[in-house]
């Protein structure tokens, strides 16, 4: 019988489950280790640990793993990991001037205090396959880590690298920097995770959904402000990966440091207004910071701070449309949604339409059902006499 | 290094840990005090995708004692395929005793159905929602229409169905029709059959509605009134199903599915699952019967 | 000169101000037609319009006159609830007798005054009318928000409106969106006077039109008026506009009333050396 297929959905699930562990593991290769995934493909675990709202580089392994490199669903799963975890302590104000940079550079100047560091990058490689990889093997990264271990300088690596001046700090010392002076609600201080977010949000709010936000969502709504649907022209002041300690006071008072972050950190500089009267075209700060090493992360993060304060009706200026839309596990859940079953309110839309249907067969065979003409009627209705609205006065 | 304890953990009492439940609880009791208002909640990340029921969840398992009987439907049937899942979820960190029988349960969670079987003051009912903005397709933007709503500016809602009435000959809102509650707030019903909407009013039971994604809870308490947004001579109507018998149990005078065995056979069928399996045995549970004003 | 200490009048304006921006207590004292500015030279804040006093009275016509920044749209903006004042007061006769200051009341309030005693007609139709609804639509918004439930009633209301606004009734349910120009107006006139307000707003709404449906509208504007014996603002910067239409006028510059009467004394003798130039300008 036709209603009996819905029945037996238990049993459809679980064999959906089993199924999808099979495609898992059918190839039957080498079972990969969570510490290779942590290893070898740092960057996708630190794009999870990002949208994830949580730093757990070997938790983000585990899930990749189990989600068959699916990086919605493994962003989503440690999230909801994130969620069941005891809140201990907040942490102590991170300050990145203490960070021990790995890669830093500039594009507003040409030299910097402290020099433009490429560190680990693929900005300046060429994008060939690189066929060698296929047969890689154990015992040539053992042999490549050897040679590279043997080409540093050991004397230059005893004092630890110092820790860099930030680059916007020279543009305020010469009073170029500006901010705009925002209102007192603007600055509450918010815990989206904690309550619902309303509009107009502040900017802490604004900058936590940033931070956690989808990276390729952030990507395609800051592209938009860079290709004239907005008008941010931003530079990047200073781009910043590094390690960052982090603090936290124990229930003794006492500050104790729990361990480094690595975070990126993007200052993007554009010009502004700050006052009507001033016909200065300031600069002003976009701002990006995300975990792990992902780039493209935080310039869009700074280019969509920035956008929207500015205001104006582009999509990338709405603060609405920016933070809802580039939530990734709201929107993977929503969009996927649509797999779920609607045939009720399919059932309810269908009635709706056959009766509309036998509605314009029955006009078209005989005049009106008793209402005022739709557009294109054979002929206007005469207007009755004036129907006088509510008494006015 | 990864040791075995790193990743062994057990659950808390409905997973969800107690300092939310109580946040979850005090907007609860806020929404019941405000018939229709939605109230902004956390709303904390499950292990079930967002659009798949995490507002069901976070109400449930806020409510959720020991000694509940839990029921779940998806479009009316308890075997669909993610009321199983999420069945499954609420059993595993509940241990609580779960039913198909509508009348034994204490704890009714749905997607987009209604039960036909008429809810008692023993019974909560926790409703899916995966849009709780009824103003959401007249006005885009968050804070635009939460100052309609304060200011009862509800001019763009009626306009809309003037048109649509306007347009089509009937006010084309099929499932998830706007209603007003307790004379004061429009809300929807999440998307239930027009079938179901006159049942929300001077019910017996609380109806809880919950929007996970959106982060809104409102509620529907028992003996409230909610009217469907209607003109004088253009009236909320039910869907018909004319001529129509379930083609399993004979009955009629239920909300029905349509069935398509092959391209040119077509049957009904009586939608709600339990409700059909009570009519099959010759049972008939009491239900409330909306009539439709005369066309 | 009106006594004005008689209650006939229907509105009554006092001391009406509106800046935008950082205002000091001097932007006032500082801008204006001594100064030929309405830009606060400490500040840079805009003295849109200040110290603004008049009345009308009921089935009066009142004209005001003046250029671009002299603040003249302003003024019905504010009165219509559009932006909020920065000072002043606001007595309208429907409201209390005229003794609560309309710029006191709550946005519900306004709102509710907006729909059922106050119209207005926008120089852009698209501010006026939502271009998603249909002609009939909008103007059905307006019945709607002063109580209006039945749909047959709104439709026959509706149809009336648009056919004595020479608006095919047949267009009824389009989007203005298709209309001309001068057919949009229409449309607004039909939605702001469904209620029969005794006060209507008129926002330079010919400009922007072509000149023979320029006359067609303000013939139009003219016999409703006669008609509904209704109360209007007509705000324009073309005395041509003013002489048709107004029994008397205010001429502003710079956000102040520089003159004031009788519109035909007005435009044969105008006193302000501004209005004197505007009177000279006229072909």
């Amino acid at each position: 019988m036709g209603y009996v297929a819905i029945k037996g959905g238990e049993d459809a699930i679980a064999h959906a489950a089993q199924l999808v562990e099979f495609y898992r593991q059918r190839s039957g290769t080498t079972p990969i280790g969570i510490d290779q995934i942590g290893g070898q493909f740092r960057l996708l675990a630190d794009k999870v640990m990002g949208e994830a709202s949580l730093y757990a580089p070997e938790h983000a392994a585990l899930v990749i793993k189990q989600n068959e490199g699916d990086v919605f669903e493994s962003a989503f799963m440690l999230r909801a990991y994130r969620a069941t975890l005891q809140r201990r302590y907040y942490s102590q104000t991170l300050n990145t001037r203490e960070m021990t940079v790995r890669r830093r550079i500039s594009s507003a100047f040409r030299e910097i205090p402290g020099g433009q560091i490429l560190g680990p990058t693929r900005d300046y490689t060429q994008r060939l396959l690189d066929s060698a990889l296929v047969r890689e093997n154990l015992g040539d990264i053992e042999g490549f880590l050897a040679s590279f271990d043997g080409r540093l300088d050991r004397t230059a690596l005893k004092t630890p690298p110092a820790t860099l001046p930030k680059v916007i700090d020279l543009l305020t010392a010469q009073g170029l920097l500006r901010e705009v002076e925002a209102p007192e609600s603007e600055r509450r201080l918010v815990d989206v995770t904690r309550e619902a977010i309303k509009f107009p949000a502040p900017r802490s709010a604004s900058l936590q959904m940033l931070a956690r936000a989808e990276t390729g969502g952030l990507m395609a709504l800051a592209y938009s402000a860079q290709r004239g649907f907005g008008s941010t022209h931003a530079t990047v002041g200073e781009l910043r990966v590094g390690d960052v300690p982090l603090r936290v006071r124990d229930p003794r008072g006492r500050v104790r440091t729990l361990g480094r972050l690595r975070l990126t950190e993007a200052e993007m500089i554009s010009k502004i207004q700050v006052r009507k009267k001033d016909p200065v075209p300031y600069l002003s700060l976009g701002y990006g910071l995300c975990f792990g090493q992902n780039e493209t992360k935080g310039i869009c993060m700074g280019i969509l701070d920035r956008a929207m304060r500015t205001g104006g009706d582009a999509p990338c200026q709405s603060q609405e449309f920016v933070l809802y839309h580039t939530e990734g596990i709201e929107s993977y859940g929503f969009t996927n949604h649509l797999k779920l079953p609607h045939y009720v309110t399919f059932q309810s839309g269908l009635t709706n339409l056959r009766q509309a249907v036998e509605r314009k067969d029955r006009q078209r065979g005989n005049l009106g059902f008793g209402m005022a003409p739709t557009a294109g009627a054979a002929a206007p209705v005469t207007p009755a006499v004036p129907t006088p609205g509510p008494a006015s006065s | 290094m990864i040791t075995a304890t790193k990743f062994a953990r057990t659950y808390n009492f409905g997973f969800i840990d107690e300092t939310t439940k109580k946040e979850i609880r005090r907007k609860l009791l806020k929404a019941v005090a405000i018939p229709g208002y939605q109230v902004p909640y956390s709303s904390p990340e499950m292990p079930i995708a967002r659009g798949w029921g995490t507002g069901g969840l976070h109400a449930s398992l806020s409510l959720i004692g020991p000694d509940d009987v839990f029921k779940i439907i998806d479009q009316g049937s308890d075997a669909s395929v993610n009321a199983c899942n999420l069945r499954d979820f609420v059993k595993r960190m509940t241990g609580v005793r779960t039913t198909y029988d509508t009348a034994e349960a204490t704890l009714i969670q749905t997607r987009h159905r209604l039960p036909e079987e008429i809810l008692t003051e023993k019974q909560i009912i926790v409703f899916q929602v995966p849009q709780p903005e009824p103003l959401r397709r007249v006005e885009r933007y968050e804070a635009r229409t939460r100052q309609m709503h304060a200011e009862a500016d509800y001019a763009k809602m009626w306009v809309s169905l003037y048109e649509s009435y306007v347009k089509f000959g009937a006010i084309m809102n099929g499932a998830g029709y706007p209603v007003r509650v307790n004379g004061r707030y429009i809300m929807t019903p999440s998307p239930i059959p027009r079938w179901d909407v006159p049942n929300l009013s001077m019910g017996r039971c609380l109806h809880v509605f919950s929007a996970g994604r959106e982060k809104r809870i409102h509620c529907v308490p028992p003996w409230t009134k909610v009217e469907p947004l209607e003109f004088e001579d253009v009236k909320f109507r039910v869907e018909e199903f004319r001529d129509v018998v379930c083609s399993a149990s004979g009955g009629d005078r239920a909300f029905m599915d349509e069935i398509y065995e092959s391209e040119t056979s077509r049957k009904w069928v009586i939608n709600d699952s339990n409700f059909l399996d009570k009519v099959r045995t010759g049972a008939r549970p009491a239900q409330r019967l909306f009539a439709n004003p005369p066309a | 000169m009106r006594d004005e200490t008689q209650p006939g009048w229907l509105l009554k304006v006092r001391g009406l101000t509106k800046i935008y921006g950082d205002p000091v207590s001097t932007s006032v004292q500082y801008t204006g037609p001594k100064f030929s500015t309405n830009i606060c030279p400490e500040t840079d804040a805009i003295v849109a319009c200040a110290e603004i006093d008049f009345e009308l009275w009921p089935g009066e016509v009142l004209g005001v006159v003046g250029e671009s920044g002299s603040g003249k749209s302003t003024l019905v903006q504010l009165l219509y609830f559009d932006h909020p004042a920065t000072s002043g007061e606001v007595y309208f006769r429907p409201v209390d007798g005229g003794r609560t200051n309309l710029l006191t009341l709550s946005n519900a309030r306004k709102r509710q005054l907006r729909n059922t005693a106050l119209g207005m007609v926008y120089q852009n139709p698209r501010d006026g009318l939502n271009f998603s609804f249909s002609a009939g639509g909008n103007i059905a918004e307006k019945l709607i928000m002063a109580g209006e439930m039945n749909v047959g009633r709104m439709r026959q209301r509706g149809s009336y409106l648009l056919d004595r606004t020479e608006v095919p009734v047949a267009r009824m349910d389009q989007s203005p969106q298709s209309f001309s120009g001068g057919m949009q107006q229409r449309v607004q006139i039909s939605k702001a006077i469904a209620n029969n307000p005794p006060l209507l707003f008129l926002d330079e709404v010919t400009s922007g039109l072509d000149v023979s449906v320029q006359a067609r509208v303000l013939d139009l504007i003219r016999q409703l008026q006669r008609e509904l014996g209704v109360a209007m603002i007509v705000v324009s910067h073309d005395l041509a506009v003013i002489r048709m239409l107004t029994d008397r006028t205010l001429v502003m510059k710079n956000g102040r009333i520089v003159e004031a009467g009788l519109t035909d004394q007005i435009l044969q003798d105008p006193q302000h050396a501004y209005t004197q130039l505007l009177v000279s300008s006229l072909l």
